[in-house]
């Protein structure tokens, strides 16, 4: 099978599967669980400042359900580890003396003064931990506190804490970002700017997952009351995957490592994100649903896949996607496609029909045949959206075939529907 | 056991009795109806609706079920369908609205509609609200002869249109075949009273219990004292096998036996036999069959004279009638009823099989089945007497049953007629059709009047 090892910012891992700063990750008996069942790596749940512990709130999670499938997305209130500096320091040490082959990062959020990160980072360089992730990402009741998102989303505070720290350690710093941000850019070049070894990315996503009707609180409730937490889950990996893009295609974030994170559930999740940059994947809310065993798949079904392509290592798709992340306006005008049924394949529910004719371009015929139901493109109409092929339930009932049209490659910059275009000639 | 020869009551325990009456189907509870809400695609123009013949908007209540809004659900449904309670419970939903769902052309599993029609209308039952109001009286009543599915439809959409209804039944319990007919374990718990009791509900709606037509009310006197009429009885007759010997203690008729069982408040008093014999080859069948092994008969053969598709009882029906032991055995007829001491012993058939003109006739073998106990369950037929054709203006019949056009109106043009008396299938769900379709024709002619 393909090799799945992966170096990542200097820290080795034997997959790229780690998981990410969370509960999963808050204390050994986790993570042990977690390096026996085959994880790569782990982030170990932000450590905060040496002191009274950090309380949480009972009631700490909410899910969003879609047509029954449970924690499509899912959202936190819960603060950095609650536990004593010195009992996840001394656990840090010994997982990493017992699993010397796993990457074994911690995350870190402390004060924004400079003697703050340096009295943190001293002690954990003492547990011979592979590297520090910085969470400048919590959106919720750290940012209170002046941390978290609350640095994240400003670039020259991620520049200044990222430099600071290193400046005072030996240890790869990654550093983790938030999406809580209009462009991701402004903090990954900060990132950079300030010396990161890596960036990790998305952390949560600002939101209110639902109300609770009865209460006419936002969930989770406590005490009848609510607040915003921080959004992950399969809902988020569509916004996490244009965010490592940006840093991806971005000349001056060139060479920067990505962990990439956010609703990664399976292989096919985790190879997207390395198709468009990321090095290795964090996983957080699939093992909170389903335990660490899905492990298993991912390392199986990555190199089944990299073995089917013909692919040796992991690093030889790193990125592959990249250069077709394009803008719109590069985008060719005159491709033409069109939308085909399979006759047989279909069982005549009419949702392609409905979609198109409600809220489309009203190109596909309802038809009686025979007393059959029968749905048919009309060619001439159909702009090539898709939306008939997302709304048949029907896997590979409509496809989406090329028609020539004999017409060279033509995008907006070129249209002579551009007042601004450039010449062709 | 007390009983004569091999027919006998208490063949088995008071528990015995109430688990084999209990409800067949488990109903769905909230979690297992989101999930199976959840699997509906939502069809445009969808085909389930197609083929139902009340054209509930089956689509539209499941996504009711689906975001919870289950009154809404329950209101979708029973505003076609006011039986829509009943007939999530014996409607042939595998060759209806199920046997038409995508899903069964996609996976061979349809989504389970008749499962969750049911969830919202008990759900709506269960809190006993009332989402139907009376328009404003518009002073016209309307004779209804029969309190079956047809009469109780028609009736409750006449008196939601502001309507006084009046139904002449001749039994002492209104429901028809939901309460006479239907077998025990499909609407048990008095459901078929519970239902009723809903469609009284509405106000407006007078039924006088015992009065039969013919014998106690005639047609000229209920066209003379109403402003419409609409005729909503069943078949009262019954099919005979034209043996000799047919009258013997042992011979009974299949639809009697039910009705006794279906009002039997112990079933522990009704005797059964030993080994009982069902011809026929309908529900009616089916239904005898299944009540006898449940009742204790030990063995319980269906015979019918042609093959298993052609029998009036669906493939699901057969399949329930063999999973409940008994035995279906095709193509035969019976030759000769043998009793001895005066009681049925035993029935001979002739086996049959088709002529190369797909006509029917005996092979010349045959075969003889011991039997305590022989049901006849060959069809009922439409009695037209109580009409009292003959007299100056007749109604035409089609066949044996009522002639009438799309509205349901009949030759006559003050009456209508629907359910069982008229041609089309015997269901409960098109004689709640008939008797709806009917009412709004009725409204239109007394608006109109």
């Amino acid at each position: 099978m393909a090799d799945l090892r992966t170096t990542f910012a200097g820290i080795k891992s034997p997959n790229p599967f780690w998981l990410a700063s969370a509960p999963p990750t808050d204390k050994a008996y986790n993570v042990v669980r977690a390096f026996k069942a085959g994880w790569g790596g782990a982030v170990w749940k932000t450590l905060g400042e040496d002191g009274p512990p950090i309380v949480n709130t009972a009631s700490r999670y909410g899910a969003l359900e879609v047509g029954g499938m449970r924690m499509v997305g899912f959202t936190n209130i819960e603060l950095i580890t609650d536990r004593p500096l010195q009992v996840n320091l001394d656990e840090i040490k010994q997982v990493k003396r017992d699993w010397p082959d796993r990457a074994l990062v911690v995350s870190l959020m402390v004060p924004c003064v400079e003697e703050s990160w340096k009295r943190i980072l001293k002690r954990v360089e003492e547990t011979n931990a592979d590297g520090v992730e910085l969470n400048f990402g919590c959106p919720h009741g750290m940012s209170e506190r002046g941390m978290g998102a609350a640095v994240g989303q400003v670039p020259e505070y991620v520049e200044m804490v990222t430099r600071w720290c290193k400046q005072n350690t030996r240890m790869p710093v990654l550093v983790k970002l938030t999406p809580n941000v209009t462009n991701i850019l402004g903090s990954a070049r900060a990132a950079k700017r300030g010396g990161a070894d890596g960036v990790s990315l998305i952390n949560t996503v600002n939101s209110i997952i639902g109300v609770d009707l009865d209460r006419m609180a936002p969930y989770p409730v406590v005490a009848g009351k609510g607040t915003h937490g921080g959004y992950c889950g399969p809902a988020v990996k569509p916004i996490a995957l244009h965010m490592i893009s940006e840093i991806g295609r971005d000349p001056e974030c060139a060479g920067l490592p990505i962990s990439g994170i956010g609703g990664i559930a399976t292989w096919r999740d985790a190879t997207e994100f390395h198709a468009l940059g990321a090095g290795t994947v964090q996983v957080c809310t699939a093992a909170m649903h389903y335990g660490f065993k899905i492990v298993d798949d991912m390392v199986d079904g990555l190199g089944n896949w990299l073995d089917a392509k013909g692919h040796r290592q992991l690093d030889a798709i790193v990125g592959r996607a990249l250069p077709n992340v394009t803008d719109w306006q590069h985008l060719d005008l005159n491709y033409k496609i069109v939308a085909r049924i399979d006759q047989d394949a279909c069982i005549k529910c009419g949702l392609c029909y409905i979609a198109c004719e409600d809220t489309s371009h009203q190109s596909i015929a309802a038809l009686t045949t025979g007393g059959e139901r029968r749905y048919e493109v009309i060619d001439r109409e159909c702009v090539g959206c898709n939306l008939c092929m997302y709304a048949c339930p029907v896997t590979g009932c409509i496809s989406m075939v090329e028609v020539p049209t004999g017409r060279k490659p033509l995008t907006w910059l070129e249209h002579p529907n551009n007042p601004l275009r450039q010449a062709a000639e | 056991m007390g009983g004569a020869g091999g027919i006998a009551s208490r063949r088995l325990s008071a528990e015995e009795l109430s688990r084999n009456f209990a409800d067949i189907h488990v109903p769905l509870d909230r979690e297992r109806a989101l999930i199976e809400a959840s699997r509906c695609y939502f069809c445009y123009d969808a085909p389930c609706q197609q083929a139902c013949p009340t054209g509930i908007d089956i689509p539209g209540f499941i996504r009711k079920i689906a975001t919870d809004n289950v009154k809404g659900a329950a209101v979708t449904i029973l505003s076609e369908n006011i039986m829509g309670g009943a007939c999530a419970r014996v409607c042939p939903v595998e060759i209806l609205c199920e046997s038409a769902c995508v899903r069964e052309t996609q996976e061979t599993r349809p989504i389970q509609i008749g499962a969750l029609q049911r969830y919202a209308t008990d759900w709506l039952f269960e809190r006993k609200l009332q989402p139907f109001a009376r328009a404003s009286s518009t002073g016209k009543c309307v004779a209804v002869v029969g309190a079956g599915p047809a009469g109780l439809a028609c009736a409750h959409r006449l008196a939601l249109r502001g309507h006084d209804v009046t139904i002449f039944e001749a039994k002492p319990k209104a429901g028809g075949l939901n309460e006479y007919g239907i077998a025990a374990y499909k609407v048990p718990d008095d459901f078929a009273q519970a239902e009723v009791a809903f469609i009284l509900g509405i106000g407006g709606i007078r039924i006088e219990f015992g009065k039969a037509l013919g014998r106690d009310v005639s047609f000229a006197g209920l066209r003379r004292d109403f402003d419409a009429v609409f005729l909503g009885m069943g078949l009262a007759g019954v099919n005979a096998l034209a043996l000799d010997g047919e009258d013997m203690p042992g011979v009974m008729d299949a639809v009697a036996y039910i009705e006794r069982l279906r009002q039997a408040a112990d079933k522990s008093t009704l005797e059964i036999g030993r080994r009982v014999v069902v011809i026929g080859g309908g529900n009616t069948a089916i239904d005898i069959a299944v009540q006898s092994k449940r009742l204790g008969a030990e063995d319980v053969t269906v015979v019918y004279r042609r093959g298993p598709d052609h029998m009036g009882a669906t493939r699901h029906e057969q399949e329930l009638a063999q999973t409940n032991g008994v035995t279906l055995k095709h193509w035969a007829r019976p030759a000769r009823i043998v009793g001895h001491r005066g009681r049925l012993k035993e029935v001979e058939f002739k086996y049959t099989q088709l002529d190369e003109q797909g006509r029917l006739m005996a092979t010349g073998d045959r075969f003889t089945l011991l039997a305590d106990m022989l049901f006849k369950a060959i069809g009922q037929t439409f009695v037209p007497v109580p009409l009292g054709n003959g007299a100056a203006e007749p109604i035409e019949l089609a066949g044996n049953r009522i002639e009438v056009n799309a509205d349901r109106k009949t030759s006559l043009p003050d009456v209508w007629a629907g359910g069982d008396c008229v041609p089309g299938d015997d269901l409960t769900v098109s004689a709640v059709q008939d008797g709806k379709l009917a009412a709004e024709a009725i409204d239109r002619n007394l608006r109109s009047a």
